[in-house]
């Protein structure tokens, strides 16, 4: 439905609505409809001629306006809204689901019971079709410092984290000002400002190895904006270096789980991709843990580094077997 | 949406929500204001056509029948009981959790229908307060662009094509076009997969969503019906029943002050010494030797496996092969 289209289900919430609200102010309610009070109130001139067959003045909706507030005074039989469509029960009922499997967000009670009640009031749009099983798996030491990030989040308090960066491979103690809490693709993430790094950082609660909740006040700068997630947690800078490879089919896995910026299929079973990274060494790594399984087109620089540190660990490993045996 | 045509559309929804009988076309053009502009019959009808489509769209449930045997032609009412939402009566509680499941969906469609709830909620006299601070926890739900045609295929019992493609493949070898009867679309930790009848395999099947390659077009009408007692989570989850792998124990040297990744994962037993290179002795549990053995190896000379053999062949093979002295196959 295009944006133009959304009017004709907006007028018909309307009278309803207000009649479940007398003497509601006009912008309150456009703010509800999520339009301006001007649009508002052309649709309640609108409806002001409309009503039932005869479409004399007792026929039709009839409205009060008291300064800037309005109250219906006759429904014309329009009492209540349209039930839900079978998308819209859907759409409502997935995100309510998702939300009951996902630990620690909200007491999961009462979604079950908003669950059952908007299921038996969309009746028969009831959506049929869809399960929602668990969102993520948590572990039990994530959970516990879940609960205290949870803990610092709610009474507005700094918190001190012991913390795994895997990009780089360190493990490095900070000070956070916490922001929320957020899942994305299954994901626990804390967003908080960070001091050390000064700037918002995103914190995978699992590689969280240790928190503490500080006695001082949670104090974000005011420029600290959420990160957009839409696209994915890892969103590279166009400053950031490229990796051109060509991935065999048991490397295939990569392209689903990391952000691609071109693929291409060759003739020979190969995924030809372009890859972007913001650490060498997180690179390094991955790439080299693939063994034969992806081909480095360039730079050769990188590739280098990977045949090198690869020549390096087999020189080391031999020392290992010369001084296990002899 | 011109003002005439709302205008025009709402009378009409008032005009046959508040008649018992069925009224004709042509009643419906002498009654509700707005038909009468029409220039020509054909203009009259081609008109009403397209604002029953608007009104069936909107999910208007408009009803066509004849009021006695002896007439000759259909006409349209709304039942009321069909057309009003029921009673939804929320606690504050209740109300907290949908207004934060409205703003879950990362996809404008999906956003725009739970919306769309939320607002005939609030007709319904639901207090929705979002201006309340978000949760501190923000789940996202997404979907990929296979889950709206499949969920409808679903609900409609018709068959879908689509082509999909094996984990671990490429597209030449692995994409094939599948044919299902989908009995559901299912969320199981973080990913859509869609449940059903797999007309070429003659047996149920699971795909995952982000496999589908390309559109899924909607075919004929299912064959067959969803038995039973099916349990759809339980399909894409597995029963349970199987044994977990167990668990073993690797034995790896970590080089000082590297590889803090494997250091966090495991326990420092004791001190060596490697080629003059002083670390640690850190214990691993494990379950799959592939995926411990591709994660050590990118660590290079940082991190050696002494045990189990099968592991260090393993990371040895990969070594080569990366250092350009293996089978490069």
């Amino acid at each position: 439905m295009s944006g133009a289209d959304r009017r004709l289900p907006r007028l018909l919430a309307l009278v309803p609505y207000l009649l479940a609200r007398p003497g509601i102010p006009i912008a309150e309610a456009a703010r509800d409809f999520g339009v301006t009070a001007k649009q508002l109130r052309k649709d309640l001139e609108l409806l002001w001629m409309c009503g039932l067959p005869g479409y004399g003045p007792g026929d039709l909706i009839d409205l009060s306006f008291d300064s800037d507030t309005v109250t219906v005074t006759y429904d014309a039989g329009m009492r209540r809204p349209l039930r839900l469509t079978g998308g819209e029960a859907t759409a409502l009922l997935i995100a309510l689901r998702a939300l009951a499997n996902t630990p620690g967000v909200f007491d999961a009670d009462a979604v079950h019971r908003a669950i059952a009640k908007i299921e038996s009031a969309a009746g028969a749009a009831e959506p049929a079709g869809v399960v929602v099983g668990p969102g993520i798996s948590e572990a039990e030491t994530t959970a516990r410092i879940r609960e205290s990030v949870q803990h610092g989040l709610a009474r507005g308090r700094a918190l001190w984290l012991r913390y795994y960066t895997a990009s780089r491979d360190e493990v490095s103690e900070r000070t956070v000002d916490p922001m929320r809490l957020l899942v994305v693709e299954g994901q626990a993430y804390l967003e908080a400002w960070c001091r050390n790094a000064e700037g918002v950082r995103l914190f995978r609660l699992d590689r969280i190895d240790g928190v503490d909740v500080l006695d001082e006040p949670a104090d974000p700068p005011p420029h600290a904006a959420p990160t957009d997630v839409s696209a994915g947690v890892f969103q590279p800078g166009a400053h950031s270096a490229a990796v051109e490879l060509r991935l065999r089919p048991e490397a295939r896995w990569m392209a689903e789980y990391y952000p691609m910026e071109e693929t291409e299929e060759l003739a020979d079973g190969l995924l030809r991709v372009r890859m972007r990274y913001s650490d060498e060494s997180w690179i390094v790594r991955l790439l080299l843990g693939q063994g034969g399984d992806v081909l480095i087109d360039g730079p050769p620089e990188l590739a280098d580094r990977v045949r090198q540190r690869a020549v390096d660990a087999l020189r080391r490993a031999s020392h290992l077997v010369d001084t296990s045996t002899g | 949406m011109s003002t005439a045509r709302a205008e025009r559309l709402v009378n009409l929804v008032l005009c046959l929500l508040s008649t018992r009988q069925y009224l004709t076309a042509e009643r419906i053009r002498g009654i509700v204001p707005g038909y009468a502009d029409a220039a020509s019959d054909e203009a009259f009808f081609r008109m009403f056509e397209r604002d029953k489509t608007e009104l069936r769209e909107l999910g208007i449930p408009l009803e066509t029948g004849k009021n006695s045997t002896f007439d000759a032609i259909d006409g349209y009412r709304i039942a009321r009981r069909d057309y009003e939402l029921g009673e939804v009566d929320l606690e504050p509680d209740e109300t907290a959790a949908v207004a934060l499941a409205v703003r879950l969906w990362d996809s404008p469609e999906f956003t725009g229908q739970a919306r769309g709830a939320l607002l005939k909620l609030r007709a319904a006299g639901v207090e929705v307060d979002q201006s309340a601070p978000a949760a501190s926890v923000q789940p996202r739900v997404r979907v990929e662009p296979a889950f709206a045609p499949l969920l409808a295929a679903a609900q409609n019992g018709m068959s879908v094509r689509f082509d999909y493609r094996k984990p671990n493949s490429s597209a030449a070898q692995g994409q094939t076009a599948r044919n299902v009867e989908p009995w559901g679309v299912v969320s199981w930790r973080g990913r859509w997969y869609v449940v059903g009848y797999d007309r070429d395999r003659t047996a149920p099947r699971c795909f995952r969503l982000s496999r589908i390659v390309g559109q899924v077009s909607t075919d004929t009408a299912a064959r067959t019906n969803r038995p039973d007692g099916v349990n759809l989570l339980e399909m894409v989850a597995g029963t349970g029943d199987t044994e977990p792998t167990p668990s073993s124990t690797a034995t790896v040297w970590v080089a000082d002050g590297r590889a803090a990744g494997v250091r966090r994962s495991g326990q420092v037993v004791e001190r060596r010494e490697v080629a003059g290179t002083p670390g640690d002795i850190v214990h691993l549990e494990f379950r799959h030797v592939e995926r411990l053995a591709g994660w050590l190896t990118g660590f290079g000379p940082d991190v050696l496996v002494l045990d189990p053999d099968v592991l260090a062949k393993t990371v040895h093979e990969r070594l080569l092969v990366a250092a350009g002295l293996g089978d490069q196959r």
